[in-house]
């Protein structure tokens, strides 16, 4: 399966320590920016139930789910807290041009 | 058909829960205003300071209240010092358990979880379970078969509500579950939100509180006195009736599944020092919209979209005013609940009018 770099937006759209949403293909993304301007994604849906990450709480690398407060480590995707206890997705981003680049399958 | 009929099953494992699947109730996507994300991001951040300091006031409180029960036991004058420390531990530590549980009192997190196991079993609320069917209440709130919250059917349950007031049904059940967990079983309603990697926990905290109590009755009859109960397991129950009297109107009286917390959920006006107990709970309707905002900028959060919600009550004791005749006519109408009105400007409930008259 070939794998895509795909333009998902502006860079500065993202405030630092904030997050972002992104669809493609029908799938949603949650795009995050550190404080100190790095770049991270992850699916854009909580593993516990439906809810959007992008509508969460980020905290240093944490992104909180707006609607349980399950916990994510957004740079890893790994669960790190209830009820959050199936890790998230990532995928790789990078910025270019002042645009954000997500890789995705 | 009499409305003594139309009697719902509000257990989670009973045709109501189908019922509710089948009418789109579960997981369903609710209300929520608009409100720019800037503002939210604002008014989500979190702080130690302020938690930190009503920890510590809540502490010293609950140390100076018992050490004068303490030195005024055998005398009257032991009376209103045990009943300020019952307050403080068997109704404070409701608005503790929520706050922590939900992760957003206190910036650092060993501290919320720290004060969330405290504050568990101070309310006789085991720690896993209670996260777990509160996380539930967030998902489906007062819809009949999923919700494990809400707090009296319809019609409501008099002698029930009654032994409430002192915990007395709520205390029975926990101690009841406490046993059937600490021999490594579920029931069969948590066995519908508690996940299956989570339940080891459950079975671990049972036998720790149960080692806990054993050691307090042991206290007791060693000493032949129940004063070690009066400062541990004791002060759940003399000292509960508060946190019921704040619970009742969370919900109770409004409609029943409907996705629009603005239509099943109550904003109240409190005094500071119920406030300071109750840590802003009674800005529930907000609280529900926007379950990360942390308890010291619930009132920012009324003001923010206060346009797009019902009044909120004057008081508790407006609140009451509507409630008590709700729950009398529902005894011969269960049908009958509290139709939220919202302003006229304000953004309509999902459904319309169907979604609340199916409640």
């Amino acid at each position: 399966m070939s794998e895509t770099w795909i333009d998902a937006g502006a860079a500065d759209r993202i405030s630092p320590q904030d997050v972002a949403p992104f669809e493609h293909d029908g799938r949603q993304y949650a795009i995050y920016r550190t404080a100190d301007g790095r770049y991270f994604a992850t699916d854009g849906v909580c593993t516990h139930e439906y809810a959007e990450l992008a509508d969460g709480y980020v905290e240093g690398t944490i992104i909180e789910c707006p609607m349980h407060n399950g916990r994510f480590d957004f740079t890893t995707g790994e669960a790190k807290g209830a009820p959050a206890c199936v890790n998230l997705e990532t995928f790789p981003v990078k910025v270019e041009g002042g645009r954000i680049l997500l890789k995705v399958a | 058909m009499t409305a003594a009929l139309v009697r719902r099953d509000y257990s989670l494992v009973g045709p109501e829960a189908e019922k509710a699947a089948e009418a789109g109730l579960v997981s369903a996507k609710w209300y929520s205003p608009s409100i720019s994300r800037a503002e939210l991001k604002a008014l989500m951040r979190r702080d130690d300071q302020p938690a930190i300091r009503d920890t510590l006031i809540w502490f010293a409180a609950l140390i100076v209240s018992g050490s004068l029960g303490f030195v005024f036991w055998g005398s009257w004058a032991a009376v209103p010092f045990f009943l300020i420390y019952g307050v403080l531990y068997g109704s404070a530590s409701d608005s503790r358990w929520h706050e922590c549980g939900h992760r957003t009192a206190f910036k650092t997190q060993w501290m919320n979880d720290a004060v969330y196991q405290i504050a568990c079993f101070m309310i006789l609320r085991e720690p896993e379970i209670w996260r777990w069917s509160h996380t539930r209440h967030h998902t489906d709130t007062i819809i009949v078969g999923r919700d494990p919250e809400i707090i009296q059917p319809r019609p409501p349950d008099l002698v029930a509500m009654a032994l409430s007031v002192f915990a007395l049904k709520q205390g029975a059940a926990a101690f009841r579950k406490l046993v059937i967990h600490a021999g490594g079983r579920l029931t069969d309603e948590e066995m519908t939100f508690v996940p299956e990697s989570e339940r080891r926990k459950v079975y671990g905290v049972a036998r720790i509180w149960l080692a806990v109590f054993a050691a307090v009755i042991a206290a007791c009859v060693a000493t032949r006195s129940i004063l070690p109960a009066m400062f541990v397991g004791l002060p759940t129950f003399y000292g509960g009736w508060l946190t019921y009297y704040f619970g009742i109107t969370q919900h109770l009286g409004l409609a029943e599944d409907v996705t629009d917390h603005r239509l099943n959920s109550r904003t109240i006006y409190m005094n500071p020092i119920f406030r300071f107990i109750y840590w802003n709970m009674n800005y529930h309707v907000e609280h529900h919209l926007f379950p990360l905002i942390p308890y010291h900028a619930l009132p920012k959060l009324h003001q923010a979209i206060k346009a797009d919600c019902p009044p909120p009550y004057r008081s508790t004791i407006a609140a009451y005013r509507e409630i008590i005749p709700v729950l009398a006519r529902q005894l011969s109408d269960p049908t009958y609940f509290v139709r939220r009105e919202l302003p006229q400007r304000a953004r309509p409930a999902p459904g319309g009018v169907a979604a609340v008259a199916r409640a």
